[in-house]
């Protein structure tokens, strides 16, 4: 059996990966995938200690967090489509109608 | 295996609206008027207050818990929705916005917030954490052929993303640490097991301190809600500034002071510098502002370090001046807000400051009524604001924290400028062009309430704070 902390390790990988990705790029679609990476980061973990606590809270909550994601990203693409329309631009740094 | 029905009485007042937000949802397709569809928020809200009142009790198999506490917060959300449906038809109308997934989504937003209050288990914590920012997220975006709105909208989706991820990262770590997403059990197994040294729990407190310090709109991770509170639409901005933070002081409290109580003095190093940087920040930054949204923006950051030291206090006295300052904030705050919303008419935004020069000659009725509440927001008495942050500030040093407080009462006293300059400029310049004032009944019975509020609580301050002390006693 693979042990409980290898995949403590690969979500903590994949989570700083997510994180680094958000942080570093400027195209929206890449900042919302780096999200998504975090997220499933998160759920690596969650169905992990959820095994090796024979528990099922970790995997109702992995079925939420999988349900909301889809909801965000349905939202946040409407949102990205709308923006697209008014100024026919993906880079945050484009943004800048408000300041201060 | 048989299924029991779970006790549905604590959780009637969420049923209701959700029912009510989805039949809103329905009848937007029939009804050509819509402001018919907000009064019919208005009444339903009516019946949930009412509701609310006799739900105490504990459900789900202790996963929702309807007490003194969620209630006093699920009455803060009800006049919050209460207030932002009163203002909104008009700027909706101008806007050429007046749509009526509005209505809905304003309830489904609510819904969340009290489902945020009743959490008692992480799992319902984030579903009613996300249910909100969803909603709101599509509501500061409602101005569609508006840059600045879709602007607002993809900042604080993007962040609040960001945030929730945080959020989830730190709840499977309580999760593998306990063995549970239960506050109260996660609260036993921590003082049993002798947690308290155990570095993996002081990283996931880091993580929910990070995660709601966004929700809250704490420096350092405030940077959404300039942006986000200046290009959405106005009444949502109001809505927006008062229920999200309401509802992020309602799990900040329950998750650090019950499910993580007995390592107080760990977290308490995470928030002390949260607070005190949101003080300075949010004040200093206010003091530059040329747009009024975006002042009043800062200023509800400075806010939130306020109220982060009723927490940062800890006792009961500290959590129940916390719930009363969230009152009397949301009166304040979004009567500010439904001023600013009258100087809006078409073609006109009435947003820059400049814009307030000489109302007090062309309009004194509203400029009077800027008057209280900036009075209120800067802590003047006999305004509420005052009573609420005296309080604040007395629970902070009787918990013996008097330094924070003398920080706290100094970057108040920043805050007069910026709040004192707007009356300046109604009160002592002349008006450099004629204003006229979107009005509409609504608005109206909206300022009304929120005067009379400000005044009354201002002057008989002993009521509502006797009410949030009687909501803690449960906690």
């Amino acid at each position: 059996m693979v042990p409980l902390h290898w995949y403590l390790t690969l979500s903590a990988a994949v989570f700083m990966i997510g994180m680094f990705g958000f942080l570093t790029r400027r195209n929206i679609i890449i900042m919302f995938m780096s999200v998504e990476l975090m997220l499933n980061a998160v759920n690596i973990s969650l169905v992990s200690f959820s095994h090796y606590l024979q528990d099922m809270r970790g995997h109702i909550l992995v079925f939420f967090v999988i349900t909301v994601a889809a909801a965000e990203a349905a939202i946040g693409l409407a949102i990205i489509i709308s923006l697209f329309r008014n100024k026919q631009t993906a880079h945050v740094d484009e943004m800048n109608e408000m300041k201060g | 295996m048989p299924i029991a029905m779970p006790n549905l009485i604590p959780v009637m007042p969420e049923l209701v609206m959700t029912g009510v937000a989805i039949i809103l949802l329905m009848a937007e397709l029939v009804i050509k008027r819509k402001e018919t569809l907000g009064f019919l928020s208005l009444i339903s809200v009516g019946l949930i207050s009412y509701l609310l009142l006799g739900s105490a009790g504990t459900t789900f198999g202790g996963m929702f818990v309807s007490d003194g506490y969620s209630t006093f917060f699920k009455l803060i959300f009800m006049a919050n929705l209460v207030l932002t449906v009163l203002i909104s038809p008009k700027y909706l109308q101008t806007m050429r916005i007046n749509f009526g997934e509005y209505y809905a989504l304003t309830l489904f937003a609510t819904l969340g917030m009290m489902l945020m209050a009743s959490a008692a288990d992480i799992i319902v914590l984030y579903l009613g954490l996300e249910l909100m920012a969803l909603s709101t997220y599509v509501l500061a975006g409602f101005i569609r052929y508006d840059m600045k709105s879709n602007e607002a909208a993809i900042k604080y989706l993007l962040l609040g993303a960001f945030a929730s991820a945080i959020l989830l990262y730190g709840t499977s770590l309580i999760y593998g640490l306990t063995g549970t997403t239960n506050l109260r059990d996660i609260a036993v197994y921590i003082t049993h097991n002798g947690l308290a040294k155990n570095p993996l729990l002081m990283v996931s407190m880091i993580f929910f301190a990070v995660a709601f310090s966004f929700k809250i709109a704490a420096v350092p991770f405030h940077m959404w809600a300039p942006d986000a509170y200046e290009g959405a639409p106005t009444p949502i901005t109001a809505f927006m500034s008062v229920g999200p933070k309401a509802a992020g002081f309602a799990v900040l409290g329950r998750v650090f002071l019950v499910a993580f109580g007995s390592v107080k003095t760990d977290w308490s190093v995470i928030l002390i510098p949260i607070a005190v940087l949101t003080m300075a920040i949010g004040n200093i930054l206010a003091l530059s502002q040329t747009n009024i949204k975006r002042m009043l923006a800062y200023s509800s950051i400075a806010h939130a370090g306020y109220m982060l030291l009723g927490i940062i206090a800890g006792t009961p006295a500290g959590i129940s001046s916390v719930l009363n300052y969230m009152f009397i904030y949301a009166f304040m705050n979004i009567g500010a807000f439904a001023i600013v919303i009258m100087l809006r008419t078409e073609g006109f935004a009435g947003e820059d400051i400049s814009d307030y020069e000489g109302l007090g000659k062309t309009h004194p009725t509203a400029a009077a009524l800027m008057l209280v509440f900036m009075f209120s927001l800067t802590g003047i008495p006999p305004m509420a604001g005052f009573m609420g942050k005296f309080y604040l500030f007395m629970s902070a040093i009787n918990a013996g924290y008097t330094w924070i407080v003398i920080v706290a009462v100094l970057f108040s006293a920043i805050s007069a400028y910026f709040y004192l300059r707007i009356v300046m400029l109604m009160y002592m310049k002349e008006p450099k062009e004629v204003i006229q004032l979107n009005t509409s009944p609504g608005i109206g019975l909206a300022l009304a309430v929120t005067v009379s509020a400000v005044i009354l609580i201002g002057i008989l301050p002993a009521k509502v704070l006797a009410l949030a002390q009687q909501a803690v006693t449960s906690f």
